[in-house]
């Protein structure tokens, strides 16, 4: 796998920041790879739009930060316009269904977009709503082994939720696979 | 000796280089930290705070950097291994003590994450801009150690590399980071307890009536004794001669001071730690520390793509610094490029040893990013030309 750049943008809350490190450690510490992510500093306890920066390497990573996302996951609407200009030519980009309507969706991009809220709340929480997108952009990208990701989502959430996030995994990845096989 | 198990978080995480750096403080035994947590350095202190008190350790948070600089060296002289963290303003205000620990010798860790100043700057952002200040900042003369990781795993690796030096050459150390290495979070692999060296301090051994506190072995670095264990000692900022007495004479401050500066200057060789990429035979060496270090591969690859001999000489100490090594390659290269997070400071050193047997050339950044690796390939191929 070459150098892979992914953002995720949402706002502050809902868990922008710990999506990036459940694909940092999924990549890093149960898939064999490298994973740089930068802190983007600043909003993201604050309710505005806000992102995380993951670079993916089979190599080790010299430059660290993002130039242009092959991969983007955004969360609101503020973040789509603020942030889907970036994504490369040709890239994916992968939005939760409710919260955005992709305005003049760029021609060259290939989109996904999943109802994870309705997903979350059916599950019932909606808080989950970051870890149904994980598992989707674990099922549509294929960027990074899937028991690598259920490792790292059993690690990065709070004890005594374990359960409730791996079936919020679980329910994006296989709607991200029906949506593959459609 | 090997760290104690007891503090040693042995595994794989993903965590960034202030989280790093707290885990290395607490393999290398350090047991007391006083801060005045500021960003980008906070989550340093902020992770010690929550682990120190599992560990039998003690983390003070003091009204300020002046407090928090001195507090440290009452825990040395305590018996604990100490260390104080802090960024911007804070390392200003540090200054003072900073030469207090080199006069007394007290070894002790001064991390400094740099971001982008003069005065309150950009709180969030990176630069590298307290090179100079980490070597020169205190008044008169003494001589220092300044560590530059790269990566989480560095800032782990080296600053537990702080602690060990420290005790080595009885000498402050800094940890020199970057707001960038600071917030970047990567993989850590935190060894088990007994792959970790460590070096303990060097307590007197003779009788207690023979010692002379400031006396030093052949190493030019004296023994030390704790406070409270029956000395009678004297540990004073005055010029002082072997037993740590004020003797305020141009004789005491030559003897004294000559050997703070020794101590680091003769022992350089052992000191020094840098790496090199395809330096021998390389016609331009970019010479380069921290987040910059990362920030010149790309542009390093580039001109090599395009056939041109470019080596690249990481930094690992900045001070003492590789003097030996630029003056060699000053002898063979074309020319180095230094990009640096500040208006020109390790270019200074750079130039002094290459004296002009081959161009320098300096690509500047005023801080709050990182180079654009552009630049940095510009700079090369400028030299390249010749």
């Amino acid at each position: 796998m070459a150098r892979t750049e992914i953002k995720i943008g949402g706002f502050g809350g809902q868990g922008i920041i710990l999506s990036g490190y459940i694909i940092g450690r999924a990549a890093s510490i149960y898939d064999a790879k490298f994973a740089t992510m930068i802190q983007a500093f600043g909003p993201e306890a604050r309710g505005s739009a806000c992102s995380a920066q993951i670079v993916v390497d089979d190599h080790e990573i010299a430059y660290p930060y993002i130039t242009s996302p092959r991969i983007m996951v955004v969360m609101s609407q503020e973040a789509y316009t603020k942030f889907s200009p970036e994504v490369a030519e040709g890239g994916i980009l992968i939005t939760e269904d409710e919260l955005v309507k992709p305005h003049s969706l760029r021609k060259d991009l290939t989109h996904y977009s999943i109802p994870a809220t309705r997903i979350a709340e059916e599950l019932g929480r909606k808080m989950v709503l970051n870890i149904v997108m994980m598992g989707f952009m674990t099922a549509v990208t294929g960027l990074i082994g899937v028991e690598a990701m259920r490792s790292a989502v059993k690690v990065s959430v709070p004890r005594g939720t374990e359960m409730l996030n791996s079936n919020a995994f679980n329910r994006g990845y296989e709607f991200g696979l029906g949506l593959k096989r459609a | 000796m090997k760290a104690d198990p007891k503090g040693v978080m042995t595994g794989a995480y993903f965590i960034d280089g202030d989280h790093a750096c707290a885990e290395g403080a607490i393999a290398a035994g350090c047991r007391f930290v006083a801060g005045y947590p500021i960003t980008p350095s906070t989550e340093v202190v902020e992770r010690i705070a929550e682990r120190f008190p599992l560990i039998g350790g003690m983390f003070i948070q003091m009204e300020d950097e002046i407090a928090s600089s001195i507090a440290i060296q009452g825990g040395v002289w305590a018996g604990k291994k100490a260390m104080t963290v802090t960024s911007g303003p804070g390392f200003s205000l540090m200054m003072e003590h900073l030469g207090l620990a080199a006069m007394t010798e007290t070894p002790c860790v001064f991390v400094d994450v740099q971001r982008a100043g003069p005065s309150t700057g950009l709180p969030t952002l990176p630069a590298q801009g307290d090179m100079m200040q980490a070597r020169w900042g205190s008044h008169g003369d003494y001589a220092i150690i300044a560590l530059c990781p790269n990566s989480p795993q560095e800032s782990f690796n080296l600053t537990i590399k702080a602690f060990n030096l420290a005790e080595q050459y009885r000498v402050p150390v800094l940890l020199m980071l970057d707001e960038c290495v600071g917030h970047m979070t990567e993989r850590v692999v935190i060894p088990p307890a007994d792959q970790i060296e460590i070096t303990p301090r060097r307590y007197w051994e003779g009788p207690k009536e023979d010692l002379l506190l400031f006396k030093a072995d052949k190493d030019l670095v004296p023994p030390m004794v704790k406070a409270g264990d029956g000395y009678n000692i004297h540990v004073t900022g005055l010029t002082h001669d072997e037993r740590g007495y004020p003797d305020m004479t141009p004789a005491a401050q030559e003897k004294l001071v000559r050997r703070l500066v020794d101590k680091i200057r003769l022992n350089a060789d052992a000191i020094v730690e840098y790496k090199e990429d395809q330096v021998e035979g390389a016609e331009i060496v970019v010479v380069s520390y921290g987040i910059t270090s990362r920030v010149a591969i790309p542009a390093i690859e580039q001109a090599r793509a395009e056939g041109m001999k470019v080596g690249h000489l990481r930094l690992i100490t900045a001070w003492p610094f590789p003097t030996k090594r630029i003056r060699e390659l000053s002898t063979t290269v074309r020319g180095f490029v230094v990009p640096e997070i500040n208006f020109g400071q390790m270019v200074r050193e750079v130039e002094r040893w290459v004296a002009g047997r081959a161009r320098v050339r300096l690509v500047p950044h005023g801080g709050g990013s990182v180079h654009d690796p552009k630049d940095i390939y510009a700079a090369i191929a400028y030299v390249g030309k010749g």
